[in-house]
């Protein structure tokens, strides 16, 4: 039976709120954390926030009518508690995969995180977490190179990478800076990296920079027998820029590039990712203002949403935050955004702050970066929290050791090999993290003298962490 | 200045020469590599041997001792192969594996013999 139109405005719920719907494998859900605004029922805002991020406005229109909406329609589908926090709300809702264009993960984000976010009648949302079905993952391109593939070209195996920022982030000429990164190559590191603000100022030109970093790469890689790379970064004004670039990185030999995802646009960094799967490249990605929208707990992107836009966008690296540096993120829930990373398949654990499985098919994977804040006394707790697939990012850890950038660095190498060789041994890294690096430090007075300079941090994680789930 | 110790690495200095994972540690005594081959044992991994002369290590492809032990998981029949290995090409970096076919990469690599530096 036809519809008749009835025009003016219907409370939201009597159409997208469906609490008995059973979601479709091809579905897009999203959990969204909600606080609404007083006597407004969790009903009605949940089925508000379905609407506004999907078919509805605010009043009825008559071209409703012109198509199948009950198909169209975000549906929120659920309601729960959130632990230990009174004031808000989570919502589950699901999208036909239809509303999205494929290959696009500007599109779902321009739906999710759209006006909806504005909406009065909300005080705060958040989007936790979205579950991608495998039918749009494969519509994506993913990592260009993924771990494996990066693994045989730098010829790394049975470690974490190690990796350094070169500092001071801005001022130094293309010069100098290549010396920086030359003498951490040769000391032992795998990679260094431009610093996030480093583009293209007037003290030093991409050009230049390049130019440079490459001699220094080429010298470490004779001098070593190693491979070596530095992430030169591409970020640039316009995407025409970003891929000359690029282009400009290729034609030199360099085996990895950089580029900042949430600044320099998710558009580019789309089409930089795909640039660097048909070219070889490696592609680093970091992370500029994502604390600007993920860190309140009430509103904004969580980042485990974060990385699963920049998975699906494409990128080899993503810097994932330490546990343990000057940036401290709570454990359990960063382990939970490292597997979202990492693996093939991942299962819902609310422990974790993962709302739903999310299957990668056969996506590769990202490796994490963890960078901030850390020096060899960190290296037991970082080996045991990363494992192998991951670049451990030294920057005043390599660069502030007494004797400079290369005895820093081989005192983050020896620190590296220790501990990995120790824990293949079966011991307890985070328990014997004090042994193993002094043990080590006697073939190695470059290590011995880090240890004395960085002051010895305790191995006692468990009584710092924060469980996301109860939200304090 | 006095107590900063020069890094002493360079083109003409062969010592400088290193070769990936755990090549910043002091040479493995028989003890250590017996441990490294139980760990990628207790992994499920394939163990495999392979050689090279010292002056070719930064190629991708070294030379295959016989072929992957496939579902060894014998310690002493393993630890015989790099011995007998290592006998064969003294003269050569000899590397301990462990081929994890799912993921299709090595989840261990480690020379176990170094060759002469050149």
């Amino acid at each position: 039976m036809a519809k008749k139109y009835d025009a003016g405005v219907k409370e939201y719920r009597e159409t997208y709120w469906m609490p008995d719907y059973t979601p479709k494998e091809t579905d897009i859900l999203a959990c969204f954390k909600i606080t609404p605004q007083p006597g407004v029922p969790r009903e009605e805002v949940a089925a508000a926030v379905a609407a506004e991020s999907s078919t509805g406005t605010w009043t009825t229109v008559w071209t409703d009518l012109l198509t199948d909406l009950d198909y169209y329609k975000g549906r929120a589908y659920a309601i729960e508690d959130v632990p230990g926090d009174d004031t808000c709300f989570y919502a589950f809702v699901a999208y036909p995969i239809d509303l999205f264009e494929e290959g696009s993960v500007v599109n779902v984000l321009t739906s999710l995180v759209g006006n909806v976010f504005g909406f009065k009648a909300l005080r705060a949302l958040r989007l936790e977490d979205i579950r991608f079905p495998v039918a749009y993952v494969m519509t994506c391109n993913g990592p260009p190179q993924g771990i494996q593939v990066e693994r045989d070209i730098m010829n790394k195996y049975g470690r974490p990478l190690l990796g350094c920022t070169i500092k001071p982030k801005l001022g130094l000429s293309a010069k100098n800076y290549g010396r920086a990164c030359y003498e951490g190559l040769r000391g032992g590191l795998d990679f260094t990296k431009d610093d996030e603000n480093v583009n293209s100022q007037p003290f030093m030109r991409w050009k230049h920079r390049f130019d440079f970093v490459m001699e220094a790469i080429h010298k470490a890689e004779q001098e070593t027998g190693e491979r070596k790379g530095h992430y030169l970064n591409v970020t640039a004004p316009t995407s025409d820029e970003m891929m000359r670039r690029a282009e400009y990185a290729k034609e030199i030999g360099a085996p990895i590039i950089m580029h900042d995802y949430l600044t320099g646009g998710l558009s580019a960094n789309t089409q930089l990712a795909q640039w660097c799967q048909r070219n070889g490249m490696l592609l680093h990605i970091h992370r500029a203002m994502h604390a600007v929208l993920d860190r309140n707990p009430h509103h904004g992107i969580h980042f485990r949403v974060l990385t699963k836009i920049l998975r699906l966008s494409g990128g080899d690296h993503l810097h994932s935050g330490t546990v343990v540096g000057k940036l401290e993120g709570d454990r359990d829930a960063t382990l939970g955004w490292i597997d979202i990373m990492r693996d093939s398949f991942i299962k819902e654990d609310r422990s974790r702050g993962i709302f739903f499985d999310q299957d990668w098919g056969s996506m590769p994977g990202v490796i994490p970066v963890a960078s901030g804040g850390i020096h060899v006394w960190h290296m037991p707790a970082l080996v045991s929290i990363f494992g192998d697939d991951s670049v451990l990012q030294f920057g005043g850890g390599t660069l502030g050791h007494p004797w400079g950038n290369a005895a820093g660095a081989a005192a983050n190498r020896v620190a590296v090999e220790a501990c990995v060789e120790a824990r293949n041994q079966g011991r307890e890294l985070e328990k014997e993290g004090k042994d193993i690096l002094t043990n080590a430090a006697k073939h190695s007075p470059e290590l011995k003298a880090a240890m004395e300079t960085w002051k010895e941090i305790k191995f006692e994680f468990d009584t710092v962490d924060k469980l996301d789930v109860s939200h304090k | 200045m006095s107590d900063m110790q020069d890094y002493k690495s360079s083109l003409s200095n062969t010592a400088s020469r290193k070769f990936e994972t755990f090549s910043y540690l002091p040479t493995m005594d028989a003890a250590q590599i017996r441990k490294q081959i139980e760990y990628i044992v207790s992994k499920g991994w394939n163990p495999g041997i392979e050689h090279c002369e010292p002056e070719n290590a930064f190629q991708n492809y070294w030379y295959m001792w016989k072929l992957p032990m496939f579902g060894e998981t014998d310690v002493d029949a393993i630890l015989a192969e790099c011995e007998a290995c290592h006998k064969a090409h003294p003269a050569n970096h000899v590397r301990l594996l462990g081929f994890d076919n799912y993921a299709q990469s090595a989840g261990a690599s480690m020379v176990i013999y170094r060759g002469k530096a050149v």
